[in-house]
């Protein structure tokens, strides 16, 4: 009888293997939050450091345009300032979503309204490739292209934000298509057919009932293109210049946040304000990077209200 | 202006748009393949770098690239399957699912750099593991993960509710349904994410210049014992790997043949992504057809 009993009132084994296959995903997904807590931790107390540690002025640090860690100013205090790269960084980041915008809303376009087929046929595996290109390839080919035809033009060096706007450029490009895509292919097929009923020739239902209703989505995926161009560190930082330079125009060498990153952070002993400086600028990246993403649910949540009314 | 003329002007500009796109993108493999490939020859695969002389190799490179990627996937697979099963299987819709859903995407949209310095903070100093390629592998974790997750549950997603249904009211367990029938049904878009995934590790640097580090020592092929420092298997030994490889010799400019082994090294890892990237497509419509009846 104990036997019997024991037999019914103990788990089957589904259930033991549905409760560890239950618990090993749990685990996993816990993994993934509590490494990007850590991160968000990690990067944060660091870059905090230079203003609570070695006493920096955020305003100054965020303001000035000198950077020289190992030299005190006569306050006693290191002069940090990155203004440089912040303006350069914003620079390239906007002009490189400037100047892919309306090439990646052509091909949009092209692949949703013009030519379906042709587009999912020839245009799907081109972005696929385009994001499919290493970054350093990228920054190879604007090192040995890109920069000797920039000097060729404008002279001086040739690095500079433009070549940097030239490599984002086509780096973003398929970043910002797929989503405008996405975007285009979510606008009801009845928008199309009641502007075309009513006459209207395919560009004017494209630019004034297609484009209009996808504005959220075009916008986020903008953004995600700035995003991308924003983090992008060695492609830009090998045509930049890494020059510590308030850039005067766009042909004079530069230095972005994440090219001070990648070439000075192996220089710098942790823990020295040099090295929590740098980390400073690994802080602003990352609320940078926070910021975007909040943009994008913002412009989500507001594009939502207007489908819903 | 007619509308008519207007629609044809706009189409018209449309079109020289995608050209140019379609162009800058032939332009742009064409470029690498052409410079490349005549750089390319088993002398430049199976010979060791050179740092300050010409004729220098990539083997140690072109190995390091693919040691690491294999390391990546084995940590990176598991974690991001079970995440994706969670997310498409288990995940309730209140707001605990909310703000992980929002942690990957913010973990998928920072910058390469950061995840890297992360790694270099965590793993070289904290843990104490050096520029090694276990850190490297793990740094890449960090960067594949969000998107092989993503990719996993929209594929298990895209089964349609009727087969777990199915399954359910066989009498099996929830377990059993998810593996046995709707990861399976899953698998060719699993596949194709992994592949995929492989091409953008198998090309990252910036996550890698502070967590394998930037230099090769030399390794011997023939000792296989994975605990000892000579060995090719040691995933403790520092390990630079073709993309970085690029970026140091284009960026220190000791080596006198940079730009050549620039670009042979570039041609070697286009050729290796198209090879993903047409893998992807091909295994994921063979898997689909052979499991499906879809023609």
């Amino acid at each position: 009888m104990d036997e019997i009993q024991r037999k019914l009132q103990q788990n089957s084994k589904a259930t033991r293997e549905d409760h560890l296959g239950r618990t090993i995903c749990y685990i996993c997904i816990g993994l993934i939050i509590a490494l990007v807590t850590c991160i968000l931790y990690f990067i944060a107390s660091k870059g905090i450091a230079t203003f609570t540690k070695d006493h920096v002025n955020v305003w100054q640090f965020l303001t000035t345009s000198n950077w020289e860690p190992t030299t005190m100013d006569s306050k006693g205090r290191p002069i940090v300032g990155a203004l440089p790269m912040i303006v350069t960084s914003f620079s390239v980041t906007l002009l490189a979503a400037l100047v892919a915008t309306p090439f990646a809303i052509g091909v949009a376009i092209f692949m949703t309204e013009i030519s379906a087929k042709r587009g999912a046929k020839l245009l799907q595996p081109v972005i696929e490739l385009l994001v499919g290109i290493p970054s350093v390839v990228y920054g190879f080919i604007g090192l040995s292209l890109i920069v000797p035809f920039i000097r060729h033009i404008f002279g001086g060096t040739g690095f500079g934000i433009l070549s940097g706007t030239l490599v984002l450029f086509v780096m973003v490009l398929p970043t910002i298509t797929t989503l405008t895509v996405d975007s285009l292919k979510a606008v009801p097929m009845h928008y199309r057919q009641a502007s075309l009923a009513l006459g209207a020739t395919r560009w004017q239902t494209i630019y004034k009932v297609i484009l209009r209703s996808a504005t959220p989505g075009i916008l986020t995926a903008i953004i995600f293109g700035m995003a991308r161009a924003f983090g992008e560190a060695l492609a830009v930082q090998m045509v930049i210049g890494n020059a510590l330079l308030m850039p005067k125009n766009l042909v004079s060498p530069a230095s972005t946040l994440t090219s001070k990153l990648t070439t000075d952070i192996g220089n710098t002993v942790m823990g020295t304000l040099p090295n929590d400086a740098l980390w400073s600028l690994a802080l602003i990246l990352l609320l940078m990077s926070l910021f975007f993403n909040m943009l994008v649910r913002f412009i989500g949540k507001r594009g939502n209200i207007k489908n819903a009314s | 202006m007619h509308p008519k003329r207007t629609d044809k002007i706009a189409t018209g500009i449309i079109y020289a748009v995608v050209a140019t796109v379609v162009a800058i993108l032939v332009f742009l493999i064409g470029y690498i393949l052409y410079n490349g490939v005549p750089d390319i020859t088993w002398h430049f695969l199976t010979s060791q770098a050179q740092s300050f002389s010409a004729g220098g190799g990539i083997r140690d490179q072109l190995f390091n690239s693919l040691y690491l990627l294999l390391l990546t996937l084995i940590i990176s697979f598991p974690i991001a399957m079970g995440a994706g099963i969670y997310l498409a299987e288990y995940a309730k819709d209140n707001w605990i699912t909310d703000i992980i859903r929002t942690s990957i995407e913010v973990l998928s949209s920072l910058p390469s750099v950061v995840v890297g310095l992360f790694g270099y903070l965590l793993l070289v100093n904290q843990l104490n593991m050096g520029f090694s390629i276990l850190s490297g592998a793990i740094a890449l974790t960090f960067f594949n993960l969000p998107l092989l997750t993503r990719n996993i549950e929209e594929s298990l997603n895209s089964v349609p509710n009727l087969q777990k249904e199915a399954g359910i009211s066989l009498g099996l367990s929830d377990w059993k349904t998810i593996t046995k029938i709707i990861v399976p049904e899953g698998l060719p878009g699993i596949l194709t994410g992994v592949i995929l995934s492989s091409g953008r590790v198998f090309g990252e640097a910036a996550a890698l210049i502070y967590t394998a580090g930037q230099s090769a020592p030399s390794v011997s092929y023939t000792n296989w014992n994975i605990f000892n420092a000579n060995s090719f298997l040691n995933p403790m030994r520092p390990a630079e790997t073709l993309a970085v490889h690029i970026w140091k010799v284009n960026t220190e400019a000791v080596t006198p043949d940079a730009h050549a082994i620039s670009s042979g090294s570039s041609a070697v890892l286009i050729i290796v992504i198209l090879i993903f990237n047409l893998g992807a497509r091909f295994i994921g419509n063979h898997i689909y057809k052979k499991m499906t009846a879809a023609k």
